[in-house]
């Protein structure tokens, strides 16, 4: 028993630790309060890439939480499109990413974009998680059935059923321009993609 | 024996910072207690630097007022978007009273929030006074790690010192019941 003390004891401060920690800064909003689950550091990427830049991005179909279905093919030939998967509700940085977007609209609509959020979490899950955002101005699809299936399209469906962290900007073309696999413990910055929006013609 | 204990103590160093790099450091700021030490970079803008009274890089107490009214934020939080327009107005009661303007000061620090974040919610919300980023969090983890909006305000005293008299997260509860609490704690004339 002696033996196993000081193994026991690092378990015992480590686990203390790790609750300690509580949720990353990046989800420190009061808006979620205590209802952020923390995973804790994750393993920054975790899937295969399957779609390159200067190519069709694949089209979908999934329903929006606020109803209906939501296909990329619409935008065709009228909006430049973001795609901006992130890896699940309730869980940090992910709530804090789409807020930050949603008080730019006009920033969006100054490159004539618009913006989809994906998770392949399901619809009454989003809902709740995204009504603690305040009204989005964007649709948020649900990529739950077939889990993942557009998201394991575009490769960036991880090993665990979440998807990454990722941006891809799609342009009235249907050609995907910009792809960033984002670290999934880290927000990418806005003024990255809004960089890019400005590239687009 | 020792050896084994030594061998565990490197075993929870390396988890604690390989695991563990968010621990807060250090509790937020306590009513009676002082800042840390931060420095925040020389406003760029002309009106910011006459507001605030100052040039270069500086720290929040060396700032020319009587008071100073912190909120740290992110452009990213939406209680903190949500609380912008009540923040604003505190700003507008304090320069619309000459019994205040030039006492009390405010500055909002955006944490995890580049310079182009920064100015986005400046924009958006139409605030008036500075703002400054904290891109990498280092000044949001000086101070606790806080949830935001959380709002600190300083008593600066006339020989430099100073002394927190109101710490606490969370949407204000009345821009007047909250700036009388402030006018009475920092014994402002």
């Amino acid at each position: 028993m002696k033996k196993m003390g000081p193994i026991g004891a690092v378990c015992v401060l480590g686990a203390f630790l790790l609750l300690a920690a509580g949720a990353p800064v990046d989800a420190a909003s009061e808006a979620f309060k205590d209802n952020i689950y923390n995973p804790g550091p994750l393993k920054s990427r975790d899937s295969v890439l399957k779609v390159k830049v200067g190519q069709r991005a694949p089209d979908f179909t999934l329903r929006a939480v606020a109803g209906g279905p939501v296909s990329l093919a619409q935008f065709r030939g009228k909006k430049n499109v973001v795609l901006s998967f992130v890896p699940a509700a309730w869980t940090p940085v992910c709530s804090d990413q789409w807020p930050g977007y949603n008080i730019v609209k006009d920033l969006f609509d100054e490159h004539d974009a618009v913006l989809l959020g994906i998770t392949a979490d399901n619809i009454p899950t989003l809902f709740s998680w995204t009504n603690q955002m305040g009204t989005l101005w964007f649709p948020v699809l649900s990529d739950f059935w077939p889990h993942g299936k557009t998201a394991a399209r575009y490769g960036v469906l991880r090993s665990d059923g979440t998807t990454e962290r990722a941006l891809v900007v799609i342009n009235k073309r249907g050609v995907i321009r910009y792809i960033d696999v984002h670290d999934i413990n880290q927000r990418p910055s806005l003024e990255v993609l809004m960089g890019e929006l400005e590239k687009l013609p | 024996m020792k050896t084994k204990w030594g061998i565990g103590l490197v075993v929870l160093a390396v988890l604690f910072f390989s695991l563990c790099p968010e621990l807060p450091a250090v509790p937020p700021p306590a009513v009676g207690g002082t800042l840390p030490g931060v420095e925040l970079p020389g406003p760029k803008d002309g009106a910011d630097r006459r507001y605030l009274g100052l040039s270069g890089a500086f720290k929040i107490p060396e700032i020319k007022a009587q008071a100073v009214i912190v909120e740290i934020f992110s452009m990213y939080c939406p209680y903190c978007q949500k609380e912008a327009p009540v923040v604003n107005q505190l700003f507008a009661r304090i320069e619309g009273n000459p019994a205040l303007k030039g006492k009390i000061k405010m500055l909002g620090i955006g944490m995890g929030n580049t310079p182009f974040e920064v100015g986005v919610f400046k924009k958006k919300y139409g605030v008036a006074f500075p703002l400054f980023p904290d891109p990498d969090f280092a000044i949001h983890k000086r101070m606790g790690e806080v949830r935001t909006p959380y709002f600190i305000v300083i008593r600066i005293q006339p020989d430099g010192s100073h002394r927190v008299i109101y710490s606490k997260l969370g949407a204000l509860e009345g821009v007047d019941a909250f700036l009388a609490a402030i006018v009475r704690d920092a014994g402002i004339k």
